[in-house]
């Protein structure tokens, strides 16, 4: 199937649900609203007409709920895909993730797998209110077990959707909320690369800048920005957070010498700081500055009139290059040293 | 689906107002009425046999915690109707979903002793293999099992196997949400499984009074619209009787059931626990005048199914059990420090195959200090 030029990432993940259900009568759809609704961003829109009730369906309105049955039917042989309505809903089925739905392969010493998709629409930038932006991306990545998946391209929302179904272990999949409408001319079915891999997504030789989900399109502008300053920026998409492909961001910061670490999440112990530390001690002799991170204040989420302060953009970026040592100015590294020059 | 008595009656949601026994507190024949009918003689000899072996289980593994050969275990004594009833209701093939104190229901499920007390041990999370069990592992937090045995019955319904799940919960664990999500989810999708809560009276020191208003645990079932039923969780002929029909009721279509056995955990929650903190002796002692194993042997020798050859021969079985437990227990586990990189993901990331040859490097280091002498 083909969909017309201008596939949104919703339809992607639609069309991704789509042939999944179509390929493998394991695979369930089930959560809040998914059923004739189709999921309040419409991502899960006429699964239930195409394939019946007994494929996609509505669940009672109970996250935990929802997740532990998913455990018990992944159990029993079926391939669950569940949907939580937006990133902070998904806290009551925290326990049921971090406890049994990370741990069961572990637990069994692999005789019970779990191949579950958590969907979870996610990050801010939509203007809604409180607990509908949240990005909990490190609390998934810092739980092992489970995948951390967030796509930023069109191409990538189908292609790593329909893996992490395939998956024989858990994945969180972190829907960015703000790009469910940006579009691409892609023909689906595609295959993008695998789990694992980060994608270039902007080759340049000044600096690295690691982003991933919502934050690629915000480097992307912010290199169009940096440009006319002279600025060659390396944007990397990193695909998936777990499996962290430390070899591409390791090659690419060596080769320009200079990182800034882009998330939209709390700074302070999050997965930003996580890749600044892994850079740091793999890159320490190609450094030219110090290694940067770019992200959310350490605030709960704010308000939706306050989101923009919030939120990291491009002249934030830009900022943070200025603090990145450039062969061009100066070297003040002897005033650090005590001035015996 | 309305239920219905043998009459045509619908039957309610509603418990019994008193729990179902068909035993007095010595053994002997209690008054009815209830609707259930009394099991067959041989399950109930089958029953005792089982529930002295546990007991002798149970005896052995709260030794071998003394001796320091388990880090922790939590004593099943007096409850043993409860853990030996619900695994003879079931068939082979229906699933079991325990939590850490049903050590005497896996026994009598058949998986061996050594690889049940793994968990307690400390070498592995889960000794057994779940699928070749239809055993859940063990269970730590409180009423998460619960919603895996919605979902598992469900998936079972879906597949038209004909099998049923039964979970175990504690009475401390109905107050988690995690028991009123299972309990929903269980009547909406109308799973065929079996919710029976283990009222033993104390959450480790709190006790039933602090846990629920309710009248009884089994109302908790009426506002899912789950069918419910309480029972005397020391008498073993009524727990078979009961369970038997609650499992009836699943593996039939009819959903959920709940079954709150009123029981009583003689020993401390875990041996690390002073139970004389919070209960008095002269409670203790009221419950162990209702101790099921003896008031079914009671009930058996008046039928004239025990003799004393017999009883004879099971304690000696029991013996022998607990010998052969001391005898694997005793012997050092076979430990593999580099599996524990091998079941976080079917294949391991990067990093941790980093992380694997960090630790395949210190062993080795290991191994060589141990080859110099010093």
């Amino acid at each position: 199937m083909t969909p017309p030029a201008g596939t949104t990432m919703a339809q992607a993940l639609n069309a991704a649900l789509r042939d999944a259900l179509d390929g493998d009568e394991r695979v369930l759809v089930f959560g809040e609203d998914v059923g004739p609704l189709g999921g309040v961003f419409r991502v899960t829109d006429g699964l239930t007409a195409k394939f019946g009730e007994d494929r996609c369906f509505d669940t009672p309105l109970a996250e935990s709920g929802i997740v532990g049955f998913a455990v018990g039917m992944a159990m029993g042989g079926f391939r669950p895909v569940v949907e939580m309505q937006f990133d902070a809903f998904a806290y009551p089925a925290f326990e049921q993730i971090a406890s049994h739905v990370a741990k069961m392969r572990n637990r069994t010493r692999g005789r019970v797998a779990l191949p579950i998709v958590i969907r979870i629409p996610y990050a801010g930038g939509i203007g809604g209110v409180e607990h509908h932006c949240d990005s909990s991306e490190g609390y998934y990545a810092h739980t092992p077990g489970l995948k951390v998946v967030t796509p930023a391209t069109v191409a990538d929302a189908y292609s790593l959707l329909r893996e992490a179904i395939d998956d024989p272990d858990p994945v969180i999949f972190l829907e960015p909320k703000k790009l469910y409408w940006s579009k691409a001319d892609v023909a689906l079915p595609a295959r993008t690369e695998p789990f694992g891999r980060a994608a270039i997504r902007r080759p340049g030789a000044d600096a690295t800048v690691v982003a991933y989900g919502p934050t690629v399109p915000v480097a992307l502008e912010a290199a169009e920005a940096a440009a006319d300053e002279g600025w060659d920026l390396e944007v990397l998409d990193l695909r998936t957070i777990v499996p962290f492909d430390d070899g591409t961001v390791v090659a690419s910061v060596r080769r320009t010498g200079r990182c800034v670490v882009l998330s939209e999440a709390a700074g302070f112990a999050g997965v930003g700081a996580e890749i600044a530390a892994r850079v740091q001690e793999r890159c320490f002799h190609s450094l030219l500055a110090p290694v940067l991170r770019v992200t959310g204040f350490d605030i709960p989420y704010p308000p939706p009139m306050l989101e923009h302060h919030h939120l990291p953009g491009v002249d934030r970026i830009l900022d943070a290059l200025d603090r990145l040592q450039r062969d061009d100015e100066p070297d003040t590294r002897h005033l650090l040293a005590g001035g015996a020059a | 689906m309305t239920e219905r008595h043998r009459d045509g009656r619908p039957r309610p949601l509603l418990p019994s107002e008193r729990p179902i026994r068909f035993l007095t507190d010595g053994g002997t024949p209690a008054r009815g009425p209830h609707p259930y009918p009394e099991p067959d003689p041989d399950l109930l000899l089958r029953a005792y046999r089982r529930m002295v072996v546990g007991r002798r289980f149970d005896a052995q593994a709260t030794a071998l915690t003394k001796q320091g050969r388990l880090a922790v275990y939590p004593s099943s004594r007096g409850q043993e109707a409860c853990q030996v009833g619900a695994v003879l209701a079931l068939d082979d093939g229906d699933w079991l979903f325990p939590t850490y104190r049903e050590s005497v229901a896996l026994v009598t499920r058949g998986i061996p002793p050594v690889e049940v007390l793994s968990l307690l041990r400390g070498d592995a999370h889960c000794g057994y293999d779940p699928h070749r069990h239809h055993v859940a592992p063990q269970c730590t937090p409180l009423a998460t099992q619960t919603v895996h045995a919605a979902g598992l019955a469900y998936a079972e319904r879906r597949k038209g196997s004909g099998r049923v799940a039964l979970a175990f919960v504690g009475d401390g664990a109905t107050s988690e949400g995690d028991f009123h999500e299972a309990l929903n989810f269980a009547a909406v999708f109308h799973a065929p499984v079996v919710f029976l809560v283990q009222n033993n009276r104390y959450a480790i020191s709190v006790p039933l009074e602090r846990q629920t208003a309710a009248p009884a645990l089994a109302y908790k079932g009426i506002g899912y619209g789950v069918r419910s039923e309480q029972v005397d969780g020391n008498d073993a002929v009524a727990v078979l009787a009961v369970l038997g029909a609650a499992v009836a009721h699943a593996r039939s279509g009819g959903g959920p059931f709940l079954v709150e056995a009123h029981t009583y955990r003689m020993e401390p929650h875990t041996n690390a626990d002073d139970a004389t903190r919070y209960r008095a002796d002269a409670e203790t002692e009221r419950w162990r005048r209702r101790d099921p194993i003896a008031r079914l042997e009671a009930y058996l020798r008046g039928l004239g199914r025990l003799g004393d050859e017999e009883a004879a021969a099971i304690a000696a079985e029991a013996e022998e059990v607990a010998a052969r437990l001391r005898a694997g227990m005793n012997a050092d586990p076979d430990l593999a420090p580099l599996d524990l990189f091998a079941h976080v993901y079917r294949e391991p990331t990067p990093q941790l195959a980093e992380q694997r040859a960090l630790l395949r490097s210190e062993l080795q280091a290991e191994l060589h200090a141990e080859e110099v002498p010093v």
